[in-house]
């Protein structure tokens, strides 16, 4: 289990809303707390990231959110900058501004250039091993493909030039499932399920890169046990002894549980679902491979008592009593 | 599940509930937006059910992706992409009465490139050679936020089509909400730039006009001139559309700032959705762009968050357990005939747990608060028990934002 942190780079994805970069900020947390030096990094720009941490904005310059643990924002500006700087060697770094604003919608037009600027930049910062561990809060399950996905299509689109010669030790790191993971995030709602089953199934085939957990947020830890279940529902029919007992209200708390308990099933019928459908993805994509089973990560939910840093913390304590 | 509903003075709603009946009747174009998860394509099914239930005439409800039981249950996999009817017996069977006729589509991206290469190709050469080119398919699914051009631009073809009396859009999941709006400037702004002039460009003159800036020496030795040759030709090919594209996203965009187009805002009242809605809501009215309505979607209900309830819910918790008294659980075990141990165990947890919703049904009163500033009209639909995944589902929800929900609650 405790292999998801012997990756160097993973890929913290899921549907928008399920909580992915509360996820991706937790995972962090929990490596720095094991003592690696982590970098995590938010790819769209969103501020989510920072809002977790509870820190101003982030920049593509890392800031060092706790100990051990870096934080960044992705810019494909800066990372063409660097790039440049890296690998073409051209000096004219100190002109490029407005060339990167022009160079941004030749981006936006070429398919996979902007892409491979991001995943590029963090899988040079695996490469050169800055960090023991590279997070990313990457795009939601919708978009994921074609983000992790770039230096593939490059590879087959462009014949030659600058950014041909770099794809190969991207899908080097990319492609090992002992280096690089996806970690697909879900709540046990029915969309959210539905798009990560899909991402699962189709993840490895479109890549390369593998699966390496599913993390099932916001999950409801069972209010009663099966006896307790059916004493539960007559309690609804006593509701008049609560009121005389404990006043008008009573009628809410017990209308409380039944909601909760009505979440509760429904969300497992769904998680019940996804396992089903990781169970029967383990041989698809470790056919001969490295590739481990997919595991399910239960996070419970926290009911929106508390945010930012907090609320990190809160999960990653969930994630380590799941995990060591 | 449901206790009995009693009037409830606790939590203060006013009697008459807000509908959007007004806003159904008096629009031709709604689009419905909102975070992703939030309900949006149940909802735009359901405003498609309310408008025909309220009135005559032909509805239209273009939906992105439904979760796979509701495609079903609207036949969307059935019938293909291709707007169609729902028999009136369908809905009949489901308990409405249907007074217009219902018809849904679903968004194809794909096709929907295809069509309008179609429409804007000025001969079948270039057509047929666009079609063709390698990189079309890659190229178009990915620059100027294609999904959200393609829902604008069959937007503005069902309504002009003049088929329907009311066209319900359920707006595609975007990184930023705000893409879709401005996805027919940026298609206009694209055939403009810079960008497209050089790329298409002969590719001589090209040489001979910029190989001397640094710019294109660099993305040359970076893209590879080849790979830019190929990005060049499909935008030759397109270019020739330019004409065709620009009208047409002009148009669109003048639509969705006309006095018959509303937008209605659907957003959970958790702390991030909520956020985003306001988000959105507030970039519209700054667009001139009209904010019809605010629907707060799977609400807890606002007792919860009473006084009462959580007097109530300390008592309980004191006075069952470990250190209760143990009164209470001897009462309810008596009237339900079950063993008092367990009895008093489950009204512990219960007790104990009502918290944690009290917690969340407090901060989603403060939220509707909030969005309820937005809009002239906000429907809350309360969180109804189980995923809505058929008609009848569609239609409680319907009777939510119609406002008449203690009507189908009660039948």
């Amino acid at each position: 289990m405790a292999d998801l942190f012997d990756l160097d780079l993973l890929f913290v994805t899921g549907k928008g809303g399920v909580g992915k970069t509360t996820v991706a900020a937790a995972l962090a947390e929990v490596a720095a707390r094991r003592g690696q030096s982590v970098l995590v990094c938010e790819m769209d720009a969103k501020g989510a990231l920072a809002t977790a941490f509870e820190v101003g904005e982030l920049s593509f310059e890392t800031t060092e959110v706790a100990p051990n643990l870096f934080a960044m924002s992705m810019s494909t500006e800066d990372s063409l900058r660097e790039y440049l700087r890296l690998y073409v060697k051209i000096p004219l770094i100190g002109r490029l501004g407005v060339l990167a604003s022009t160079f941004d919608f030749v981006a936006d037009a070429a398919p996979g250039v902007k892409e491979i600027l991001a995943v590029g930049k963090l899988c040079w910062e695996v490469k050169e091993r800055h960090y023991d561990l590279v997070i990313v809060d990457a795009e939601a399950t919708g978009h994921v493909v074609s983000q992790i996905g770039a230096p593939r299509v490059i590879a087959d689109l462009v014949q030659v030039g600058v950014v041909r010669e770099q794809t190969q030790w991207m899908l080097d790191i990319l492609q090992d499932p002992a280096r690089t993971g996806v970690v697909v995030t879900t709540t046990p709602e029915e969309m959210p399920v539905i798009e990560s089953v899909e991402l699962l199934q189709r993840l490895t085939a479109e890549t390369g890169t593998h699966p390496a957990a599913v993390v099932a947020n916001r999950v409801l830890p069972a209010m009663f046990d099966r006896e307790e279940q059916q004493v539960a529902l007559q309690v609804h029919d006593a509701v008049p002894v609560l009121v005389d007992a404990v006043g008008p209200g009573a009628a809410a708390v017990v209308e409380a549980a039944s909601i909760i308990e009505a979440r509760r099933s429904m969300g497992v019928e769904h998680l019940d679902r996804l396992r089903t459908a990781v169970s029967q993805l383990g041989p698809a994509i470790s056919a001969g491979e490295r590739a481990h089973p997919v595991s399910i990560i239960t996070v419970p939910e926290l009911f929106a008592r508390v945010h930012g840093k907090r609320m990190v913390s809160l999960v990653a304590d969930g994630l380590e009593e799941e995990l060591f | 599940m449901a206790p009995k509903r009693k009037p409830n003075k606790l939590s203060g709603t006013p009697d008459e509930q807000p509908s959007l009946d007004p806003l159904l009747a008096s629009r031709e174009m709604i689009l419905v937006a909102g975070s992703g998860g939030v309900g949006k394509t149940t909802v735009a099914a359901s405003l498609g059910l309310a408008a025909v239930q309220r009135q005559s005439g032909r509805v239209l409800v273009l939906t992105v992706d439904p979760a796979r039981r509701l495609a079903t249950a609207l036949g969307l996999k059935a019938f293909g992409n291709a707007p169609h009817p729902i028999p009136n017996d369908v809905l009949e069977a489901a308990g409405l009465e249907p007074r217009g006729e219902l018809h849904v589509a679903m968004l194809d991206t794909k096709a929907g490139w295809d069509e309008l290469i179609r429409r804007h190709a000025p001969d079948a050469a270039t057509r047929e050679a666009v079609l063709a080119n390698p990189l079309y398919e890659n190229i178009t699914s990915r620059f100027v936020h294609s999904h959200d051009y393609l829902a604008m631009e069959q937007l503005h073809d069902l309504h002009a089509s003049g088929e329907y009396d009311l066209v319900i859009v359920d707006t595609p999941p975007s990184r930023n909400a705000l893409a879709i709006l401005d996805a027919p400037s940026r298609m206009a702004e694209f055939f403009g730039s810079r960008l497209l002039r050089w790329l298409t460009a002969p590719y001589r003159s090209r040489l001979f006009t910029f190989a001397s800036k640094p710019f294109y020496q660099v993305a040359d030795r970076i893209l590879g001139s080849r790979f830019l040759q190929d990005v060049a030709d499909f935008f030759v090919l397109f270019q020739k559309m330019e004409a065709g594209f620009v009208k047409r996203a002009n148009e669109v965009e003048a639509l969705l700032v006309d006095p018959r187009t509303a937008f209605v805002v659907v957003s959970t009242l958790e702390a991030a959705p909520a956020h985003e809605a306001r988000f959105l809501a507030e970039s519209l009215h700054e667009r001139k762009m009209i904010v019809g309505a605010m629907v707060a979607n799977r609400v807890l209900p606002s007792r919860l968050a009473s006084t009462a309830a959580i007097e109530a819910a300390n008592d309980l918790a004191e006075r069952t357990g470990r250190d209760g008294d143990g009164m209470i659980a001897a009462a309810v075990a008596a009237a339900t005939g079950n063993e008092h141990d367990t009895v008093d165990r489950v009204l512990h947890q219960m007790a104990t747990r009502f918290d944690d919703l009290a917690m969340a049904a407090e901060h989603e009163v403060d939220r509707q608060t909030e969005l309820a500033a937005l809009a002239a009209t906000t429907v809350v639909v309360p969180w109804l028990s189980g995923d809505i995944h058929d008609v009848r589902g569609l239609g409680r929800l319907a009777c939510h934002l119609r406002g008449v929900a203690d009507q189908a609650d009660s039948s």
